[in-house]
């Protein structure tokens, strides 16, 4: 089992080498001089020149990569156009609204979206069923920031529960911290549900033609402990990827949320580094989110030895 | 053998049916397939019609009649220049149509190619495919942001800055395809009589990926909408003046608690179009790849 943990956390490094190098020409590649989109619009000729200089934008590519990856592996990501900050202190700044709105998100849409699955596949061809899957197909086709308008709508300004926009950092209490994560939770986790409820109700309805689980009926056991303990265990490995595959998703939802419901996470950095052109900004936003993405899935890949011991490498 | 088989197949065609006849028969026959494809005809019949739909001009400013609720006159309400929601709508079907195909289509012919080739040339294969695990790494919008902040805003840039992240999802597909057809006995014996590689792939291997790729193209058809309404949304995408769905609900942010039905209405017209779409994809699945469809 170590000798797998050790061989797919290597796994990790050509993924992310290739996330890097991307990154990096994306920049020194696209039309224009990169010394002058890094410099902003309002830049004069000595300050893309002073750039240009600082950066080793004038020596040969390979050069710049290396000093580029360097600095990347000390965590220097670069300083913002446009505050003029470095970019490793904004996104720190920004980390908490996101990582409290990721995580609501992935706990809440879990807890509702396994139990709904697996009632879908029990009950197969109900009503209970029929409504999981019209849910899934919305759940696809509602764009996200819809979602959040029509939540908005209705429990912030008709029904008036709970407010419309911002953020209340933890430290300032827990309720008005959690207020205002309801309705960008509630928003996020509309898709996520929709994605995980699926992938459970076809896992769970392919284990329960199982030989196994007509076995555990037949030998009397309750109908929960068959569901449990013998359809959803053997369902666990598909609903456990997709939640890892979804986080993509769910980077992609964060993004809208926190500008639907002005949160000042990561995603509204995202999208006011895009409006400025604040390129630096983007490019450390880019390694994060797709850094956090590849690592939560190496996560959930050791995570299956647990869950399927069945699997070994 | 193979004689002998296209013996009694020459023999029975003159009653039976080819099979892709039969196939489309089973295709035009699923209510999925009925009700996504008419939905999405009708909203293609608006796109077009547009012109003569579309009571006012969509771009026609008239400051008297700013942010007024949805009336006979201005059905679904006007926006904050006082231009008319419901030919803003009308029109943005237009671009949303446009994107979807072209994104689908751009992205399947690419990752078609690159997956045909990485799937049949060993030494490529390991590179190719640690590429697109890297590009699948970034997550999609992102990698859109960024493609379109540094080549400026414009139809163009949009639909490459869509297709890119959806190519290495197409390419998987191809790849194991050809990785399963490649492995057949008719492959062996195409090679056994000295058939060149190209027409392999073309004859034999390109056939079996056309289900697949068609299942997967109308979903990637549906998520490219999706991107672009969410890009021109975040102010990131076809530039503000182009009546676009996504851009006429980014007008609508600001005054959304005075003025909804910006909001709204474009997004009830997005979503019923991507649900035709996926509900289309999911009846396509279900005729034309069974295999899948039993999995999910």
């Amino acid at each position: 089992m170590f000798a797998f943990i050790a061989r797919r956390t290597l796994a990790v490094i050509p993924v992310l080498g290739v996330v890097a190098v991307f990154v990096f020409l994306l920049l020194r590649l696209s039309p224009g001089d990169p010394a002058a989109i890094l410099a902003g619009e309002t830049a004069r000729p000595e300050d893309i020149e002073r750039i240009r200089a600082a950066l080793g934008l004038d020596k040969p590519i390979w050069t710049q990569f290396v000093t580029w990856l360097g600095a990347l592996l000390q965590g220097d990501l670069g300083i913002s156009i446009h505050s003029r900050v470095p970019v490793a202190t904004l996104i720190a700044q920004r980390l908490e609204p996101t990582l409290a709105l990721a995580s609501t998100t992935i706990v809440a849409s879990v807890l509702i979206a396994v139990p709904l699955g697996v009632i879908a596949a029990w009950q197969h061809g109900s009503w209970i069923d029929r409504g999981v899957m019209v849910l899934s197909v919305l759940g696809f086709s509602v764009p996200v920031f819809v979602v959040g308008y029509l939540l908005i709508y209705g429990f912030a300004m008709q029904l008036q529960w709970l407010p419309v926009q911002g953020y209340a950092p933890i430290g300032k209490g827990l309720w008005p911290f959690a207020e205002r994560l309801i309705l960008p939770t509630a928003t996020l986790s509309f898709i996520y549900v929709a994605l995980i409820a699926r992938i459970t109700r076809a896992s769970v309805l392919e284990v329960l033609a199982e030989d196994y689980v007509r076995t555990a009926h037949a030998k009397g056991l309750p109908e929960h402990r068959v569901l449990l303990r013998h359809a959803l265990r053997n369902a666990a490995v598909p609903i456990v990827t997709v939640i890892g595959i979804g986080v993509a998703l769910l980077i992609s939802g964060v993004v809208v949320t926190e500008s639907v419901y002005n949160l000042p996470g990561l995603g509204r950095l995202t999208v006011d580094a895009v409006l400025a052109r604040d390129y630096p900004t983007i490019q450390g936003l880019i390694l994060v989110f797709s850094g956090a993405y590849v690592f939560l899935n190496l996560l959930i890949d050791i995570a299956y030895t647990a869950f399927d011991p069945r699997i070994r490498y | 053998m193979t004689m002998l088989a296209t013996e009694t197949a020459t023999l029975s065609t003159p009653k039976a049916v080819s099979p892709a006849m039969r196939t489309l028969r089973q295709v035009m026959r699923n209510p999925a397939v009925i009700a996504g494809g008419s939905l999405i005809a009708l909203v293609t019949l608006i796109g077009l019609a547009a012109p003569l739909l579309a009571s006012a001009d969509p771009t026609e400013i008239n400051p008297v009649f700013r942010l007024k609720a949805p009336s006979g006159e201005h059905w679904l309400g006007t926006d904050l220049f006082g231009r008319d929601i419901y030919a803003r709508v009308v029109y943005g079907a237009r671009i949303s149509l446009v994107i979807g195909i072209t994104v689908a289509t751009l992205s399947l012919a690419v990752g078609l190619t690159i997956g045909l080739v990485a799937g049949y040339i060993r030494w490529l294969d390991e590179i190719v495919m640690r590429i697109m695990d890297g590009l699948m790494a970034i997550p999609g919008i992102l990698l859109a942001i960024a493609l379109i902040a540094l080549s400026g805003a414009s139809l163009t840039t949009v639909i490459v800055a869509i297709t890119i992240p959806d190519i290495p999802r197409v390419v998987r597909l191809v790849r194991a395809v050809v990785l399963t057809i490649r492995e057949e006995p008719y492959v062996e014996a195409a090679i056994a009589s000295g058939t060149r590689l190209p027409w392999i792939l073309i004859r034999h291997v390109l056939p079996n990926t056309v289900a697949p790729l068609i299942v997967q193209g109308t979903f990637i058809a549906a998520s490219a909408i999706l991107v672009e309404a969410i890009l021109s949304f975040l102010g990131a995408g076809i530039p503000p003046e182009v009546p676009t769905w996504g851009n006429i609900m980014a007008e609508g942010r600001v005054f959304f608690q005075i003025a909804p039905w910006i909001i709204f209405f474009p997004g009830l017209f997005l979503a019923f179009t991507v649900l035709a779409i996926n509900v289309l994809g999911d009846g396509l699945r279900d005729t034309l790849d069974p295999r899948i469809a039993k999995r999910l």
